[in-house]
Parts: structure tokens; C-alpha cells; sequence
């Protein structure tokens, strides 16, 4: 018992948990829009993406978030620029450019290993996060989800059918203008948690797990940020025990969670599924 | 038309109408979708629109919905311009089946909800009124025991009817409907049929884009053909001519003309011509081309 409670007694593992809970809660938020139109992979290029600025805003010793908010942008007006000058399609842009952005990061965090390392962009570093980064993080994540607790229903709607969103008055174009800036700024909190290669599961699987296990949007954003939440939470706690990557476990936790609801949901699940086959309810 | 009649009803807001005046819509890339096109319509109205595919339709909806500003030319709903008029929810859409996913995690209930935003709080928090629309629109609907069904599992009807519901929740006036029978088994089509003959008596515009040109006769007293821009609007009676249809479709639609002598051997100088576009056929009957059309019967026979 006293060993469960060990990792409370160290200050960085209580900040790693409620930074880590945080985070994960409002990336699950996002997860419930992102995943439902397609655009899933955006979560991970924007992740990728934004790694050169994090490097560049470490090395020039500016708030990290401005530097990742600024290769974010760069990188989303590269994406609109190839793709209006040539005939790829839209997943060869967007490999094309967040690759690029990636290597460019990393190039600069190799040239200069002083300012930041590597493993900590690429694979998160929450155990040994500085204090003025738990203060962005917290900032970002508690307006975040202050505005998507206050607009969640007009976002579900612009999503779900946006000439009706127009009709009711609403302005589907302004909406998701705040989606992606909401989705660029915890890409960058959870960059602090799980790192870029392992942002996209943050936005993506909460998301994908609750949809499995409900027909509302509402109880599906509740089941994905309690999912979020404990995952994250969880994670950060045993990787003290596991001594192993944070991010690692926070998704390995989620991981189970999706299959367990992929083999067990009781509708849309597998199980599910093969009892309802034959009043042919959709899987 | 007669706009400048139609009488400001008491307590009931403002009286729907739509004037489309000298209106010219261009896409980004140039492209001009329609182009100086004109129609005019009143209250009690069902009117329909009618044309090929990429004759301007839905660019005509789009801009209706303010989604497309014109070049040139005025719109205007209920008296005001487009913004104020979805402002205040006037306008109800609906949409084409295929323009839905299905597979949101949405309930009957959440949908016909949505209908009703325009008239909740910041928060989007339901009152009892809202409730008690939304309610009243699904039993109109007769769709009141699926309202706790995810929409994808809904048959193609309906899934149609929930969507009418939405349309009757918020309220709207003025009525869009984008091709309302396509996927709709007939027993559905007289339902909905029946539905706007009572939104017409109760005032209500209707909008409706069709490709279904047998039935328009049956309830649409008001008809706009368009090609780019529109060719002839007004009555069915005097509007739906084979004249108009032959300069909105050319070649595009199915076209059978039986003169007398393939029909019979006596001396009878009627013949029978059907339209169709792939959908129920329009028959003219007679010796003349401008006959008033025979109503399409509900079997799909002449």
C-alpha cells in the first residue's frame, strides 16, 4: 500500500499526473469531432509539424508555444500552397510537408543538443517538465476546454450538417476556424506529455473508443474524456513503477480500452455485432 | 405574383417570401453557375425546381442559404436580406440524403433538436418549449416512437421525415427541400406530399428541387425551371409546358412521343408523349405540344 502511494510523495510525479490527466481529457474532448470527418491524420501532422518552431523557440528562449504556434501556421499555409500549385492529393501533401517540418526539427535540435534533447520532443518528457511550461499547458488546456464546454453543441452541429448550422445562424466557417486553432493549441500541450509521435493517438482513440460504446454525441464526449483522463492519469502514474516512457503507457492504456470496447461493446461492438447480425442492426 | 397583397399576419411574424431579382452567382474559379435569373414567391406557395444537373439548382439553394453571395442582383427572404433572415431562423433546410452521415452518433431526438438552436441560449440548453416543438414535430411526422433510434438505422423515408421534423421544429417559413423524394418508396412520397399540402394551407413556403416531373403537377402550384438562369417561373398550369421543359432539358431527358397512328388505326389525332428524367414520367396527352400535362399517376402509369 505504502509503495502505491510512493509516487505521490514526489512533487514532479503529482505534477506529471494532473498535467498528464489534463492534457489527455482535452485531446479526448477534440477526439470526438476530429475522428468523425476523416481527419484523424491532421492531428498527427500538426503534431509533426510544429516540432521545428518547439526546437527554435527552446534554442531562442521564447515561450515554447508561440514557436510551435508559428511553425503550425507555416506549415498549414505550405500544405494549402502545394496542393492549390500542383495535382497531388491531399494525403501526399500533407506526407510531403510534415515530414519535411519534422526533419527540419530534428535537424535543430541535433546541431544544438544543449538547449533541449531530442527523446523529450519526439517522445515527451512530462516527468521533468519545467514550471513555466506546466503554466502554458494548464493555460492552453483550462481555455480550451472552457470554450469547447461552452460551444460543444454548435461545433457538433457544424460538423454534423453545416446548412443547417447557417440556418439556425451559426457561422460554420468561424467555428471551425476555432476547432483547428483549439486542436493546434493542445497538439502542442500534449507535446509535453506523450510527444509528436504519439500525439495523434491522444486526438484520436478516446474518440474512436467512445463511439463504439454510444449513439449520443454528448455521452460520447463524457466517455472519451473520462477516458482521457484516467488513461492519462494512469499512465503517468505507472511510469514510475515501469520506469518506462509516459506517453508509451498513456497509449498502451488507451489501446486496451479501444479493443476492449472493439471486442465488448454491447451494440457496436464485435460480440455485439455477431448477436445482432441477424436483426441486421448495423456493426 | 402579388407580393405587394400578401397581407402582414398579426402575431405571426413576418410573412414568407422569396424574390430572386437580376441574380448573377460566379464560383471562385470564374465559373458563372447562374446568371441573371429572376423569380418571385409568396406565401402558400409550393413551388418546384426544376432542371438538369449543373443547371444551377443547388447554386440557387447555396445562395438562398447565404452560403454563395451573388455578383449581381438582390435576394431577399420574408422582405429582408438573406443573413437577417436565417438570423431570425425563417429558413428551414432539407438536405439530400446523401449530404447526411449517417453514422453520426446522433439520435432522432438530437436531430429534430438541432432545429431548434436558433431559439435556445448561448449554451444551446433545451427549454420545455423547445421540447414541446420538437415533440409536436415528430408526431406530425408520425416519428415519434424512433426518437430514441440513431439516424442510420432509419429507412430511407424515414430518415427523410426526421429531417421534415427538423425543418417544422425551428420554426421555418420558408421551407428548402433538396430533392425530397430521391430513395423514398411512394407510400412515403404521398406522406410527405400530404405534409406540405398542409404547411402550404398553413402559409409555409416550399422550395422543392426535384427530378420527379410527373408528380410536380399533382401539388406544386408554382414551378421555376432553370438552365444557368431561369428559363420561365410561374404557375404550373401555364409554366410546366412541354415548350418550357424541352428548352430546360434539350436532350437530356428521356423523351417517347406515340403519334395517333402508332396508337390506333382510326382517325384520332391524339397522341401521347412522356418526359422523363429517369424518375416518374411527365405524360402530355392531346394533339397539341402545350397541352396542360396529365398528372402523373401514383403506380407510375400514364
Amino acid at each position: 500500500m505504502e509503495l502505491l502511494l510512493e509516487p505521490f510523495g514526489y512533487q514532479y510525479m503529482v505534477k506529471a499526473i494532473w498535467v498528464s490527466a489534463l492534457v489527455g481529457g482535452v485531446c479526448a474532448f477534440l477526439s470526438c469531432y476530429l475522428m468523425l470527418k476523416g481527419w484523424s491524420l491532421m492531428g498527427d501532422a500538426l503534431a509533426h509539424a510544429i516540432v521545428p518552431g518547439v526546437a527554435l523557440a527552446y534554442l531562442l528562449k521564447v515561450p515554447y508555444a508561440a514557436g510551435a504556434f508559428f511553425s503550425g501556421l507555416l506549415a498549414a499555409l505550405a500544405m494549402a500552397l502545394v496542393r492549390v500549385r500542383t495535382q497531388l492529393r491531399e494525403d501526399a501533401v500533407i506526407g510531403i510537408v510534415f515530414t519535411t517540418f519534422f526533419a527540419v526539427g530534428l535537424m535543430i535540435v541535433s546541431i544544438n543538443p544543449t538547449s533541449v534533447n531530442v527523446q523529450s520532443i519526439v517522445l515527451g518528457n512530462i516527468l521533468g517538465i519545467s514550471d513555466e511550461d506546466v503554466i502554458q499547458v494548464a493555460i492552453i488546456a483550462f481555455i480550451s476546454l472552457a470554450i469547447l464546454l461552452l460551444r460543444w453543441k454548435d461545433l457538433m452541429l457544424v460538423f454534423f450538417d453545416e446548412n443547417q448550422a447557417r440556418a439556425v445562424g451559426l457561422s460554420p466557417t468561424r467555428l471551425k476556424i476555432l476547432f483547428f486553432v483549439l486542436l493546434s493549441a493542445c497538439t502542442v500541450a500534449a507535446l509535453q506529455t506523450v510527444g509528436a509521435c504519439l500525439v495523434i493517438a491522444m486526438v484520436v482513440t478516446p474518440g474512436a473508443t467512445a463511439y463504439l460504446l454510444t449513439d449520443r454525441f454528448g455521452r460520447l464526449i463524457a466517455i472519451a474524456v473520462t477516458m482521457g483522463v484516467t488513461t492519462s492519469a494512469l499512465g503517468a502514474y505507472a511510469s514510475y513503477f515501469l520506469d518506462g516512457s509516459t506517453g508509451g503507457l498513456i497509449v498502451v492504456f488507451q489501446t486496451l480500452l479501444f479493443l476492449a470496447a472493439f471486442l465488448f461493446a454491447p451494440k457496436h461492438g464485435r460480440l455485439g455485432a455477431r448477436r445482432a447480425a441477424s436483426t441486421g442492426a448495423p456493426a | 405574383m402579388n407580393l405587394q397583397s400578401a397581407e402582414i399576419r398579426p402575431g405571426q411574424g413576418p410573412t414568407p417570401s422569396i424574390v430572386v431579382s437580376g441574380v448573377t452567382v460566379r464560383y471562385a474559379n470564374g465559373v458563372t453557375a447562374v446568371n441573371d435569373a429572376s423569380f418571385a414567391l409568396g406565401p402558400g406557395t409550393i413551388c418546384a425546381l426544376v432542371g438538369v444537373n449543373g443547371s444551377g439548382k443547388s447554386t440557387i439553394f447555396k445562395t438562398l442559404m447565404g452560403f454563395l453571395k451573388p455578383a449581381q442582383g438582390l435576394v431577399s427572404i420574408a422582405g429582408m436580406e438573406v443573413r437577417a433572415a436565417l438570423k431570425r431562423g425563417l429558413v428551414a433546410y432539407v438536405p439530400q440524403a446523401e449530404e447526411v452521415d449517417w453514422t453520426f452518433p446522433v439520435l432522432v431526438d438530437d436531430v429534430v433538436m438541432m432545429g431548434r438552436y436558433g431559439h435556445m441560449g448561448f449554451m444551446r440548453l433545451p427549454r420545455k418549449a423547445d421540447r414541446e416543438a420538437a415533440e409536436q414535430a415528430l408526431d406530425r411526422v408520425n416519428m415519434l416512437e424512433f426518437r430514441r433510434r440513431q439516424i442510420g438505422e432509419l429507412s430511407g423515408g424515414q430518415r427523410k421525415r426526421v429531417f421534415l421534423a427538423r425543418a417544422l421544429a425551428q420554426g421555418g417559413q420558408v421551407i428548402l427541400l433538396d430533392e425530397p423524394f430521391t430513395g423514398v418508396d411512394v407510400k412515403t412520397e404521398d406522406q410527405i406530399v400530404q405534409l406540405m399540402r398542409e404547411l402550404r394551407a398553413e402559409g409555409r413556403l416550399m422550395l422543392v428541387s426535384t427530378h420527379n416531373l410527373g408528380s410536380i403537377p399533382d401539388f406544386c402550384d408554382q414551378v421555376v425551371i432553370v438552365n444557368k438562369t431561369v428559363l420561365a417561373a410561374g404557375p404550373t398550369e401555364t409554366t410546366f409546358t412541354q415548350d418550357n421543359l424541352q428548352r430546360a432539358f434539350g436532350g437530356a431527358l428521356r423523351h417517347f412521343r406515340l403519334e395517333g397512328a402508332s396508337l390506333h388505326a382510326d382517325a384520332d389525332q391524339r397522341r401521347v408523349t412522356v418526359i422523363t428524367d429517369d424518375e416518374r414520367p411527365l405524360v402530355f396527352y392531346g394533339d397539341r405540344d402545350h397541352e396542360k400535362p396529365a398528372a402523373g399517376r401514383k403506380d407510375g402509369q400514364p
